[in-house]
């Protein structure tokens, strides 16, 4: 019998439904797999029995003849910034330590309903904020990739790092994500995987813990770009639960997916090729070209002028919406009470934010608390949306020439952890092709192209029009299709 | 524009983030590198540029005027609101005395 955890999405779910094996051995094989990948440190919780009981409902629903959701049977793992009805939520903070949800996020609820399990909670950057999944409370997550001839742990990408960590272990065949500036996509191009952000509001963000509200989305991340299509598929939807949730169909994407791009015009932003980028990012980039010119697209140059300052513009909108929505961690209706002897509200409240926040987090919270403060609001926030604004209109307008814009994911690969620790501002310019989607709302999508000469993997960007993940899909099939990327990290753990 | 440590000061009160000397000390050269950094987002001419809020352009709609409308987000949960309160008492959220 194959070994069943070194399938996806797609093959689990077909396999379960023509019954050449059942939800429960899938889960039982995931179940096993996970526990004995605790060196990569990829979950903060393990769930096997949510594993389990899933699978059993499906198999039961199979045996009755009932139909099978769009996820049936396939054990997945959740990012532990989704609440999750009955087990510890913490977005990897020490301050949600012990939090115990009594709701589920709309995401999850949806993945459970298509008949997907819970594998675990991943481990990601505290709150979100990080690329390298160093600042989670509960420990660094290593990629399961290391290079070539060395044994030093190397970053799974981050925020999402536990989720691309498990998916390219083969310890889940597929993880929720979440990006607010490059989250889902950087760490599915660190650890050879693929990760689509949609089209801001197109999965709810009720029961997400909130970073940046006007950023946050949710994707999925997996092995392949069906994979994607099928789990997106399930997490989309409308949600009167969330104000800014997009009141749309969900397309059917994995039945439309073609790679056939002949009529398409994929965008080349020149303003992309950028100091400090790897030589061998910007080789994949030109091969990434040749394989959607072979799809048969036409290759076309388009300008976004105001490329230079979205990384700037974020690190404004986001760390000004994060210290609003952290503003409600104050040790009085969930999560870790700080309360020295004799003090009184106030202290408190200081206490317990200083004892439960990590520094990235304060860092970021005292930056958005500045930025947002009188006397600076204008020049600052005010400023940075309005560069907001321009970075949004310069896609629109490249979208006037182009179907879909291919870009590199990362300027690097993956770097050892530890490496990039000095200074706060190197760690941030790992996120500088992803960012501008994130403020521009829009979908895009990384997909693996190729290892380094280090071994280890690259990805490629696609960034479509609002609403056009199925174009973003599409094109990131015609890669995949081309790449051929078998590369696998070999087991150490 | 650079902070000093009064400054930091100030904004780790208004975020009520308890900080002593040392951690003051050293988030004053951090937020000055992030802050010169951002500052390049002068240069850029936004004469007639709204600011940017809401990305994806949607309308807000009002749900109907009934109670519960969602079970979910109703009301009538007070075991479930205060299950994680870390001091529940009779019903409320526990706090340490407050005295103006």
């Amino acid at each position: 019998m194959t070994d069943l955890t070194s399938l996806g999405v797609k093959d689990i779910r077909d396999g379960v439904r023509s019954g050449t094996f059942t939800a429960r051995e899938v889960a039982t094989s995931f179940n096993a797999a996970v526990a004995d990948a605790a060196a990569l440190n990829a979950f903060i919780v393990t769930t096997p029995d949510h594993a389990l009981a899933a699978a059993d409902k499906v198999d039961a629903a199979r045996a009755a003849g009932e139909p099978l959701g769009a996820m049936a049977g396939v054990p997945i793992g959740m990012k532990d910034l989704f609440a999750t009805n009955g087990v510890q939520t913490t977005a990897a903070s020490h301050i949600l330590e012990g939090f115990i949800p009594r709701y589920e996020s709309t995401v999850s609820q949806k993945l459970w309903d298509a008949g997907a399990g819970m594998l675990g909670k991943l481990n990601l950057d505290q709150f979100a904020m990080g690329s390298s999944n160093e600042t989670s409370y509960f420990g660094n997550v290593s990629s399961p990739w290391r290079k070539s001839g060395t044994n030093q742990p190397m970053s799974p990408g981050g925020s999402s790092g536990g989720s691309s960590s498990a998916v390219a272990a083969r310890i889940a065949p597929a993880a929720t994500g979440t990006d607010t500036g490059g989250s889902i996509r950087q760490p599915a191009a660190f650890t050879g995987i693929c990760g689509i952000k949609p089209t801001y509001g197109r999965c709810s963000r009720w029961g997400i813990v909130a970073f940046a509200s006007s950023l946050d989305q949710a994707g999925p991340m997996a092995r392949s770009v069906e994979d994607c299509a099928i789990m997106l598929g399930a997490m989309a939807g409308f949600d009167p639960k969330d104000a800014t949730s997009l009141q749309m169909d969900v397309p059917d994407w994995e039945a439309a997916l073609n790679s056939d791009l002949r009529g398409k015009k994929v965008g080349i932003p020149r303003e992309y090729r950028m100091e400090g980028t790897d030589q061998a990012i910007l080789d994949s980039w030109e091969q990434g070209k040749a394989w959607l010119k072979d799809a048969g697209a036409e290759i076309v140059d388009i300008s976004l002028p105001h490329t230079r300052y979205a990384l700037p513009a974020y690190y404004i909108v986001a760390p000004a919406e994060a210290s609003s929505n952290l503003a409600r961690y104050d040790g009085v209706r969930y999560g870790l009470r700080d309360l020295p002897d004799g003090s009184g509200l106030q202290d408190m409240y200081a206490a317990t934010r200083a004892a439960g926040f990590g520094d990235e987090v304060k860092r970021r919270i005292l930056i958005g608390t500045y930025v947002l403060s009188a006397g600076f609001y204008d020049a600052y926030y005010t400023q940075a949306q309005k560069v907001r604004a321009l970075v949004a209109r310069d896609f629109e307008r490249a979208f006037e020439q182009c179907d879909v814009i291919l870009a590199p994911t990362t300027p690097t690969a993956s770097f050892p952890l530890g490496s990039m620790n000095e200074d706060p501002l190197t760690m941030y310019l790992n996120d500088v092709f992803a960012v501008p989607a994130s403020l521009a709302g829009l979908p895009a999508m990384s997909v693996p192209a190729m290892c380094n000469e280090d071994g280890l993997p690259l990805g490629l960007q696609l960034v479509g029009r609002p609403f056009d993940e199925q174009g973003v899909l599409n094109a990131g099939l015609a890669i995949q299709q081309r790449a051929g990327f078998s590369a696998r990290p070999e087991k150490w753990w | 524009m650079s902070v000093d440590k009064a400054t930091v000061a100030k904004i780790a009160s208004l975020a009520r983030i308890q900080m002593d000397d040392a951690a003051l000390e050293q988030m004053v050269p951090e937020l000055n590198g992030i802050l010169q950094w951002v500052e390049q987002l002068g240069e850029v001419d936004v004469t007639g540029i709204e600011p940017m809020a809401a990305v994806i352009p949607n309308t807000l709609r009002l749900r109907k005027d009934v109670v519960d409308a969602d079970p979910l987000t109703g009301g009538g949960r007070q075991g479930d609101v205060l299950a994680n309160a870390p001091a529940a008492e009779h019903g409320f959220f526990g706090v340490p005395k407050v005295i103006e």
